[in-house]
C-alpha cells in the first residue's frame, strides 16, 4: 500500500511537472507572440529615437579628443611633473601628433582647449599650421612661434584635457569648474550664466503655472457646471486652441501684441495710450507668459474639468443644507475634491512649460530664453555639442523627475489625449 | 433663506464673468487673426482699409510656400502610415494579457512624447548626421514617424482597453486564423482609436517645428518651418493667409476626432447592450 501510495505520488507529481512544464511553453509563447508585435516599433524608436538621445549626452562627458589626436604628446606628458620646463622629448612628441593628426582632429582639440583658456584655440593652430615645415630641435621652432610653449602652465592645460571622461560640461552647467588642485569651485562671475537660464526657466515655467491656473480652474468649474450642449460648446471652445498650430497661435500673438498690432491700436485709438510710445507688450516677459499661458492652458482646463465632473454635486448640497456658507463650502469640500485635477494640470503645464523653445524664442527678449534656446545655441551656432549635451542631460533629468512624480500622483495610464 | 439663494446666483454669475473671459482669451488671438488675412494692406490694425485675397494669392503663387506644403503633407502623410502601423501593432501586442514588462515597454514607447522635443531635435540631427539622414525628407519622415507613434500607441490601447478578448476567443473556435480573427474581428471594433490616433500623428508632424529647424535644409522646408522664418524675419500678412488655412484645417481635425469619439462611445454602449 505504502509503495503504491509513493508510485501514485510519483505519477501525480510526474504530471503536475509537464502540466506545469505545457502552460508554461503555452505562457511564454503567448509572450513571445506579444513581444512580436511589440517589436517592430521597439526597434524602431530604440534605433531613431532612444539610441540617437543616448550617443548625444554621452557628449556631455565625452573628453576622447586630445586622445585622438595627440596620443605621443600625452604619453611624454603622463611622465612630466607639471612644474618642470617641457623638455626636447615633449616638444618632439608634441611635432609628431601636429604633423601626423588631421586638421579637423586638431582644430577639435584646440576649441576644447579653449574653454579651459581663451586664446589656446589660436594659438594651437597657428602652431599647427607653422610647425609642419619645422626640423628638430622643436623647443626653438616651438618658442619661435610662441614664447608662451615655454610655460609649464600650457602643457598642464593639455594635460588635463587627456582623460578619455569629463565632468567639466556638467560642471560648466551648473556654473562650476574645477580649480588646478581639482577642488569644485564657481566660475567668475561673467561666465556664469547657465545657473541663471535654469532659474528663468524654472521661474518662467512657474509662473505659468500660476496663471494657467487662476484662468483655468473657473473655466473649467464653469464647464463642469454647465450642462449638454452648453457644456459641449464650451468644451470645443477650449479644444479649438488646444488642436490649432502652435505657430499659428504663436503668429498670431506676434499680430497682436507687437508696436503697431491690433492691441496697441485699439487702445491708441480708445485714448489709452500715447501714440508715440506704444505699450512694450513682445519680446519681453510679458509677451512670453502670455503667449505660453495660452498654449498650455487648454492643459490645465482639461484635466480640472475630468476632475470636477466626477464631483457629486450633492456633497455641496449637504453641506449647505448641514449650515455651511457657499464659501466655506467650496474652501473645505468642493476645493480638496478638485486638487487631484489641479496637481495634474499643473504638472502636465509644467513639464510642457520646462522644455519650451519655439515660443520664448518667437516673442521673448533676450533676457527670456530659456534652456532649450541655450540648448540649441549651443549645438547651432557655436557647435559646442559637449555643453549642448550637458544642458540637454539637466533638461531631461528635471523632466523625468517631473514625469515621475506625475506617474505616482496621477498614474501614467491616465494619460489621455484628445 | 433669501442670503442663500441670491448667494449662488451672483457665484454663478461671477463663474460666467470669468469663465466667459478666458474663453475669449483662448478664442480672440485666433479669430482676429482672420480678418487680417483678408486685408488689402500689409498692416496688422483695424479697421481694415479694404479687403483683398492678394495674400492669399501670394501664398498660392509661392514657389517657396508651395513646396513647404507639399514637404508637409509629404511627409505629414507617410510619417501617419509609418507610425499608425507600427503603433497598432505595438498596441495590440501591449494589450494582450500575455504582456511581459508592460509598464516598461510602455515608457518606452512612449517617451518621445514625454522627452522635451528640443532633445529629441539635437540628438536626431548628431544621429543623423553622421548617417547622412540631414536634408532628407526621409530622415525627417523618421523623426515624425517616432514621435507621431506614441499618439497612435495611447489611442489604440486606450480603445482596447475596453475590447472583449472573448471575441477573439470565440473567433478562433469557430476556426479563424490568428491573423484573420485580428482583421476581421479586431480591427474593426478597434478602427476609430486606429483613425483618431492616424488623425494625431498626422497633425504632430503637419505642425512640428523644432526638429526640421534642425534637421530639413532649405529644399525640405516644411509648412511650420517655413512660418517660423516669416514670424522671425518679414512678418508678412501672407502669414495670416496660412494661419487661417491652418485654422480651417484644425477646425475640421477637430471636428473629425469628435465624430470619432462619438462613434466609439455609441460603439461602446453598444457592445454593453
Amino acid at each position: 500500500m505504502v509503495i503504491a501510495t509513493m508510485n501514485d505520488g510519483d505519477e501525480a507529481r510526474i504530471a503536475d511537472r509537464t502540466r506545469v512544464k505545457r502552460l508554461g511553453s503555452a505562457k511564454s509563447k503567448a509572450q513571445l507572440r506579444a513581444l512580436l508585435l511589440i517589436a517592430p516599433l521597439l526597434i524602431f524608436l530604440l534605433l531613431v529615437f532612444v539610441l540617437p538621445i543616448a550617443v548625444l549626452l554621452t557628449r556631455a562627458v565625452d573628453n576622447r579628443a586630445a586622445s585622438a589626436a595627440l596620443p605621443y604628446t600625452l604619453s611624454a606628458l603622463s611622465a612630466w611633473d607639471e612644474e618642470s620646463a617641457p623638455d626636447e622629448a615633449l616638444f618632439a612628441a608634441f611635432a609628431t601628433d601636429l604633423k601626423q593628426s588631421p586638421r579637423d582632429q586638431i582644430a577639435e582639440v584646440a576649441k576644447r582647449l579653449n574653454y579651459y583658456e581663451t586664446g589656446m584655440r589660436s594659438m594651437l593652430l597657428k602652431t599647427a599650421r607653422t610647425i609642419r615645415n619645422a626640423k628638430p630641435p622643436y623647443n626653438a621652432a616651438f618658442v619661435a612661434i610662441d614664447p608662451k610653449w615655454e610655460t609649464p602652465h600650457y602643457w598642464t592645460l593639455i594635460k588635463n584635457a587627456s582623460p578619455p571622461f569629463t565632468d567639466y560640461y556638467l560642471l560648466a552647467s551648473l556654473d562650476l569648474e574645477r580649480d588646478a588642485s581639482g577642488a569644485i569651485g564657481r566660475v567668475s562671475a561673467e561666465n556664469a550664466v547657465h545657473v541663471d537660464v535654469l532659474i528663468r526657466t524654472f521661474v518662467v515655467s512657474a509662473s505659468v503655472i500660476v496663471i494657467c491656473l487662476f484662468l483655468g480652474y473657473p473655466l473649467a468649474a464653469l464647464i463642469a457646471r454647465s450642462k449638454g450642449a452648453v457644456a459641449n460648446a464650451l468644451l470645443i471652445l477650449v479644444l479649438l486652441p488646444f488642436w490649432t498650430s502652435l505657430l499659428v497661435r504663436t503668429s498670431a500673438w506676434v499680430v497682436l501684441l507687437q508696436g503697431r498690432g491690433v492691441i496697441n491700436s485699439a487702445l491708441i485709438w480708445l485714448g489709452l495710450v500715447d501714440p508715440a510710445h506704444p505699450l512694450d507688450l513682445i519680446y519681453n516677459r510679458i509677451g512670453v507668459l502670455i503667449a505660453m499661458t495660452h498654449i498650455l492652458l487648454p492643459f490645465m482646463v482639461l484635466p480640472i474639468y475630468s476632475v470636477m465632473k466626477s464631483i457629486p454635486p450633492v456633497y455641496l448640497r449637504a453641506a449647505s443644507s448641514l449650515g455651511a456658507p457657499p464659501m466655506s463650502a467650496f474652501l473645505r469640500i468642493y476645493l480638496p475634491m478638485s486638487m487631484p485635477g489641479v496637481s495634474a494640470g499643473g504638472l502636465l503645464v509644467f513639464i510642457l512649460a520646462f522644455g519650451y523653445y519655439i515660443t520664448p524664442a518667437l516673442v521673448g527678449g533676450p533676457g527670456d530664453q530659456m534652456v532649450s534656446y541655450f540648448i540649441a545655441y549651443y549645438s547651432n551656432q557655436v557647435t559646442n555639442w559637449g555643453m549642448a549635451a550637458a544642458l540637454s542631460t539637466i533638461l531631461l533629468v528635471a523632466v523625468l523627475i517631473l514625469y515621475a512624480v506625475y506617474n505616482r500622483i496621477v498614474g501614467i495610464d491616465r494619460l489621455r489625449i484628445g | 433663506m433669501t442670503n442663500f439663494l441670491s448667494f449662488p446666483r451672483l457665484f454663478s454669475i461671477l463663474l460666467w464673468l470669468a469663465g466667459g473671459l478666458v474663453i475669449l482669451f483662448l478664442i480672440a488671438p485666433i479669430v482676429a487673426i482672420v480678418p487680417l488675412s483678408f486685408n488689402a494692406e500689409p498692416f496688422f490694425t483695424y479697421p481694415m482699409p479694404g479687403l483683398s485675397l492678394r495674400w492669399y494669392r501670394e501664398f498660392f503663387d509661392s514657389n517657396v510656400w508651395q513646396l513647404a506644403l507639399k514637404n508637409s503633407i509629404i511627409v505629414a502623410v507617410f510619417a501617419t502610415l509609418l507610425s499608425t502601423f507600427l503603433g497598432t501593432l505595438a498596441a495590440i501586442g501591449l494589450s494582450r494579457p500575455s504582456c511581459p514588462a508592460r509598464a516598461t515597454l510602455t515608457a518606452i514607447l512612449i517617451s518621445p512624447m514625454i522627452v522635451p522635443v528640443i532633445v529629441s531635435a539635437v540628438g536626431i540631427y548628431y544621429a543623423f548626421a553622421a548617417v547622412g539622414l540631414l536634408n532628407s525628407l526621409t530622415g525627417l519622415v523618421l523623426a515624425h514617424t517616432a514621435i507621431g507613434a506614441p499618439f497612435v500607441v495611447i489611442t489604440v490601447t486606450a480603445t482596447l482597453a475596453s475590447f472583449d478578448h472573448n471575441l477573439m476567443r470565440a473567433a478562433s473556435s469557430l476556426g479563424a486564423a490568428p491573423v484573420e480573427a485580428t482583421l476581421r474581428i479586431m480591427l474593426p471594433v478597434i478602427a476609430p482609436g486606429v483613425a483618431s490616433g492616424a488623425l494625431f500623428a498626422f497633425v504632430t508632424s503637419f505642425d512640428e517645428v523644432v526638429i526640421a529647424l534642425f534637421i530639413a535644409g532649405s529644399e525640405e522646408r516644411t509648412l511650420p518651418r517655413q512660418m517660423w522664418s516669416g514670424v522671425r524675419e518679414t512678418l508678412s500678412p501672407t502669414i495670416a493667409a496660412v494661419a487661417t488655412l491652418l485654422i480651417l484645417f484644425s477646425t475640421l481635425f477637430l471636428a473629425t476626432i469628435q465624430w470619432l469619439q462619438r462613434r466609439a462611445e455609441r460603439q461602446k454602449i453598444a457592445h454593453r447592450d
